[in-house]
């Protein structure tokens, strides 16, 4: 628990909050869930508390009460929330007007959902100040390009002019965090700000939010499930499981020295052992020198990409956002022709488009996909998802089909009572899982993996790697890993192929591509990837040999 | 599985109504206490013991003739819609899916139809063509499908992008897979919506067209003909024109209750459980 340095009064001090909401599970009558048990906290001014855990811990649900909001019917039923020296729970409707966008201000996980595409920036920016009067529009504006600036934005003066859509992710979830600023805040919930982005641009926007958390001397809390992102911005860290508190702590206490075993699980690195395969003699899919463009051959989105996989191995291509290595995938699957080059798969060229190839060829490459959610029909049960390639391409029938199925559910580790389940009754872990057993149904030589676990949390995340590999070793089955996690790519790569603007800047072995020298662009790569350190955002900013490609 | 105490209220009115609608449609022949032309009293008879609902403009009686109404209404507005709604979803779905020449063609066909009114283009071609209830049925469903085809495209569309569509397409399904198994299902629930409103619309457009002496023929009528044979009546202050449009507005508003209680259940992504 926090040591007693609580001399002055707090300015956030949370008590015994009790959260619950109604859930609707299937077949029974609705029932009360509690989503947080009794958590109290105290953050001073000017200090930074990282909130963590994995998914459903409760620690959103938690940033949002500080500011008196249940997100999709929850319901704050016990405790208070204590602000200022009053609790902003007994402030009614019109209290929590006056609180919000001027003692506390929110920075969603994502900018570009949470800004209106129909206003400009610098209109969305300055609206809190404007409607709580706390500046008139001219000094609202003045400080909004102060805050440009300290964020190191480009073009401070005048991005405020721009639209939402025409400034990059990194950058709008920088503008958003002007946006928090600009009325001068006590306080600042920051919402998973840099989940949804790059490692190279979580980099610039962590040290942009720490930055300015520092000049501006605000208090915050850091939502993430990312311990190495929270121990680079916060003073104390919070962790939370079950929606009840774990351990509280100083960061360096959190990380050096964990007290319970749950932190020391989300302390300890997941490395996976993995033996690295040689390469075998003959490539079972060879790409070769493959051009692609989208919009007619204006937008080349791959330059002459030659890369080879080897039967039972794994490739994984790494990138940040817009290198292209997805558009590879596009192209090997046929679903992007490519304009040049070709695939050969097995010893025989593979059509340009989806439709030239036999049922055969498509049988021998399955996809699977990054969201889970979108790439299962909402419509259709596990049983009839993971049936329907049996049927397809094996013809299998009735009895023989749902054993077949049954069989894939227990090699994923999913019991046989998911068959009959929706996918929106699934956890996002066994939506993916779903969609691995989907693609082993067709008994695939090759399976792309199109950045598989990165909408996961870390230990789910673990579990689905450790599947996969486990599925390599028993069906033999090639992987073309697509991720920007290094740390992915590093347990489970045989070989690895870094791309960067459409071009392979690196390619070959694991070992050989982790060994130095590094080029430039690896090199940012991966000193990008966050370190559980203390002081590791500042050594890495300053160790940097080039800017990264979202700035 | 279905639970009738869970059906709420509004809905279950609904059921009912729409339910005795169709039960005297159906039935008519047995229910109805004369025949559907049969000239049984006096001109606009008030309601009595003998005819409940009073007599029409030629004596006929007025009960016996809503219900061969109801038949005639239900029989042409059913079959419309169900062509339209067939004809437009699956046009508008394989234009989505298939896309290019095919989706253009298709919609700026779509698009001339449109941009004729609908009475219009409905009132020329029934002049010309011979009056019966095949053409009826016919044009109805054609000008109404226009709708649907525009709406089920633009559903197809979004949902044709979707990461489980391209899964089915890397798999290698055709297009009748993907149209009737991935999109249809998704598509439903603003189907549905859809339905409950154009069968109202079918409903409405028979009853003017009637009105307008080029729908249904006498003897027979649907209730908008009814209407139209009775509106003299209301200057000498005879309800007799007002009996049949009340059940005209009584079938929209059951219907459409029903049809929100379909999408209720429809739009639930846990099979209707949850």
């Amino acid at each position: 628990m926090a040591d007693g340095k609580a001399k002055s009064t707090p300015l956030l001090d949370i008590r015994n909050l009790r959260i619950e909401a109604t859930v609707y599970p299937p077949g029974e009558a609705p029932k009360t869930i509690t989503l947080v048990h009794d958590v109290s906290l105290t953050l001073e001014k000017g200090k930074v508390l990282g909130l963590i855990g994995e998914s459903g811990a409760g620690k959103s649900t938690i940033g949002l009460s500080s500011m008196g909001y249940g997100r999709g019917g929850v319901r704050i039923t016990g405790g208070e929330v204590i602000l200022n020296g009053r609790d902003i729970l007994k402030g009614g409707k019109e209290g929590f007007r006056k609180l919000r966008g001027r003692e506390v201000c929110y920075v969603a996980q994502s900018a570009a959902a949470a800004f209106n595409p129909a206003h400009r920036l610098m209109d969305q920016v300055v609206e809190a100040a404007l409607l709580h009067g706390t500046a008139t529009r001219a000094e609202a504006e003045k400080r909004a390009v102060a805050l440009f600036k300290k964020l190191s934005l480009p073009n401070p003066e005048t991005i405020g002019e721009r639209f939402p859509h025409q400034v990059s992710g990194g950058q709008l979830q920088r503008v958003m965090t002007a946006m928090a600023l600009c009325s001068e805040p006590d306080l600042i919930v920051f919402d998973e700000p840099t989940t949804a982005l790059d490692v190279t641009t979580q980099i610039d926007v962590l040290a942009a939010i720490k930055d300015a958390i520092r000049d501006t001397h605000v208090a915050a809390l850091y939502i993430t499930h990312d311990l190495a992102v929270v121990a680079q911005v916060s003073d104390e860290i919070m962790v939370l499981r079950h929606g009840r508190l774990v351990e509280w702590g100083g960061t360096r206490q959190i990380i050096k020295e964990p007290r319970q075993e749950y932190t020391n699980a989300l302390v300890s690195v997941h490395e996976i052992e993995h033996q690295e395969q040689q390469p075998g003699t003959a490539p079972m899919l060879s790409v070769k020198n493959v051009t692609a463009a989208y919009g007619g051959g204006h937008v080349k989105v791959l330059k002459n990409v030659s890369v080879d996989i080897f039967p039972g191995q794994t490739l994984a291509v790494v990138g940040e956002s817009g290198s292209g290595k997805s558009t590879l995938a596009r192209a090997i699957t046929g679903l992007l022709p490519p304009e040049q080059g070709s695939v050969v798969f097995d010893g025989r060229t593979l059509g340009n488009r989806l439709a030239d190839r036999p049922k055969e060829d498509l049988r021998q490459l399955q996809m699977i996909y990054q969201m889970a959610d979108v790439a299962m029909n909402p419509r259709q049960t596990v049983g009839t998802i993971i049936g329907r390639p049996l049927e397809f391409y094996f013809g299998m029938k009735g009895r023989e089909r749902d054993k077949r199925v049954a069989e894939l559910l227990d090699e994923i580790e999913m019991g046989k009572g998911f068959i009959d389940r929706y996918p929106a009754e699934l956890s996002g872990g066994q939506k993916q899982r779903v969609c691995i057993a989907r693609s082993l149904a067709a008994k695939p030589k090759l399976i792309i993996c199109d950045e598989v676990t990165s909408a996961l949390d870390p230990l789910v995340a673990h579990g689905i790697l450790k599947l996969l590999l486990n599925l390599q070793q028993v069906e033999k089955v090639a992987y073309l890993f697509i991720t920007h996690d290094l740390a992915t790519v590093k347990s489970i790569a045989d070989s690895i192929a870094v791309m960067y603007r459409g071009e392979v800047v690196r390619y070959g072995s694991k070992s050989k591509v982790l060994t130095p020298p590094f080029d430039a662009y690896t090199d940012l790569l991966l000193s990008s990837v966050p370190e559980m350190e203390i002081g590791w955002l500042e050594k890495a900013i300053a160790g940097r040999r080039m800017e990264s490609a979202g700035n | 599985m279905l639970d009738i105490r869970r059906i709420p209220l509004p809905s279950l009115i609904g059921l009912v109504l729409t339910g005795l609608f169709v039960l005297a449609a159906i039935f008519a022949p047995l229910i109805a206490p004369h025949g559907n032309g049969e000239i049984v009293g006096d001109v606009w008879e008030p309601m009595s013991s003998t005819h409940w609902l009073g007599t029409d403009n030629l004596g006929r009686d007025l009960l016996s003739r809503m219900i061969y109404g109801a038949r005639i209404t239900l029989f042409i507005a059913v079959l419309a819609t169900a062509l339209s709604f067939s004809l437009g979803a699956i046009l508008g779905f394989s234009a989505a899916v298939f896309g290019g020449w095919y989706d253009t063609i298709l919609s700026r066909l779509v698009d001339l139809l449109m941009s004729i009114p609908t009475l219009i283009m409905g009132l020329v071609v029934l002049s010309v063509l011979p009056s019966n209830l095949v053409t009826l049925i016919l044009v109805m469903g054609i000008l109404d499908s226009t709708r649907v085809y525009r709406l089920s495209r633009a559903v197809a569309v979004d949902i044709n992008v979707m990461d489980y569509v391209e899964a089915a397409k890397l798999r290698g399904e055709g297009s009748g897979w993907i149209i009737f198994r991935e999109i249809l299902p998704n598509a439903l629930s603003p189907l549905v919506s859809e339905l409950g409103l154009r069968f109202i619309y079918a409903v409405l457009f028979l009853s003017t067209l009637s009105f307008l002496g080029l729908g249904v023929q006498p003897p027979d009528a649907d209730w908008g003909g009814m209407v139209k044979e009775n509106k003299d009546g209301i200057v000498f202050g005879i309800p007799a024109a007002l009996i049949p449009a009340a059940a005209i507005a009584a079938l929209a508003i059951s219907v459409n209750l029903v049809a929100d209680w379909v999408l209720n259940r429809t739009t639930s992504l846990k099979g209707g459980r949850g």
